[in-house]
């Protein structure tokens, strides 16, 4: 059932983004301040919301985990933190790329660009943290709260541009009220938006298979130290 | 500008596509060195029993 959920959810996921690489790049129009350089845009946000959706996530089953100790809810976890931490760089990157061209700069301490790298700082350090403890449940007991703890951020770098007026652009979508972008250039955002979730979902799917693997081996290495 | 515009355009997209596919990458890589972890821990239990 899992693989074929794999299956299903990258071939849709692919079919989305080739429809919507079409439509950035043949169909619509420069934007007329910035140019070309708009169309990370397509590629910066919705990396940036499947990133920040996936901390959710991760938030809610390590809260699960505390209350059943179920670790299910820890593999979860891990395994969505760590696809988050992989947009979270690609939100990183296409940011900095887009404003070495609009601002100058490769990088500012900006207050949605701080939060954003505190972010991912902290989830990497989630990872390192998993990494570091090898007993399974005191390495689900502490990755969970400091899951919970890192989602405090989550919350700074959502409301960061309208919390403070920096460097980055305010709201732009409409959605946050923001009305920035013309009805037909938003539209191929929300598409690609599905697309990556598909995409991060297919690999949340492949690394929780590998996390119920390692539960397997700890499992056995402990009947073998009992025998 | 406008070449340069279209560069970092090019450069932005290359490097995402590059981020995802090498994570993609180390999954695949990941899973192999599983399977032969399992397969080892398998094998030393079958000795043990025996």
């Amino acid at each position: 059932m899992r693989e074929k959920l794999i299956y299903l959810f990258s071939a849709i996921a692919a079919v989305l983004l080739a429809w919507d690489l079409y439509r950035v790049f043949m169909v619509l129009p420069d934007e007329a301040n910035q140019g070309a350089i708009y169309r990370i845009i397509y590629f910066h946000v919705p990396a940036a919301m499947t990133s920040l959706l996936g901390f959710f996530v991760a938030m809610v089953c390590s809260a699960l985990y505390l209350i059943t100790r179920n670790l299910r809810f820890d593999s979860v976890a891990a395994a969505v933190t760590e696809v988050g931490v992989v947009f979270a760089a690609v939100n990183l990157v296409t940011g900095s790329i887009w404003g070495r061209i609009i601002w100058g700069i490769w990088w500012t301490w900006d207050a949605r660009l701080t939060s954003m790298l505190v972010c991912w700082l902290l989830y990497a350090g989630y990872l390192m943290l998993r990494r570091a403890i090898d007993e399974p449940t005191q390495r689900a007991r502490l990755s969970a709260v400091l899951s919970i703890f890192a989602f405090v951020d989550v919350i700074i770098v959502w409301k960061s541009i309208e919390w403070w007026r920096t460097q980055h652009p305010g709201p732009v979508l409409s959605i946050r009220n923001g009305g920035g972008m013309a009805p037909g250039m938003e539209s191929p955002l929300w598409w690609n938006v599905l697309a990556m979730a598909l995409v991060a979902t297919s690999l949340v799917l492949l690394r929780m298979r590998q996390e119920g693997i390692r539960r397997e081996i700890d499992a056995l290495r402990r009947y073998a130290h009992a025998l | 500008m406008d070449t340069r515009n279209f560069t970092f355009m090019f450069y932005g997209f290359l490097a995402a596509w590059i981020i995802v596919l090498g994570y993609v990458v180390s999954i695949a890589m990941r899973e192999s060195r599983l399977r032969k972890e399992l397969d080892r821990v398998r094998q030393m239990i079958e000795g043990r029993e025996k």
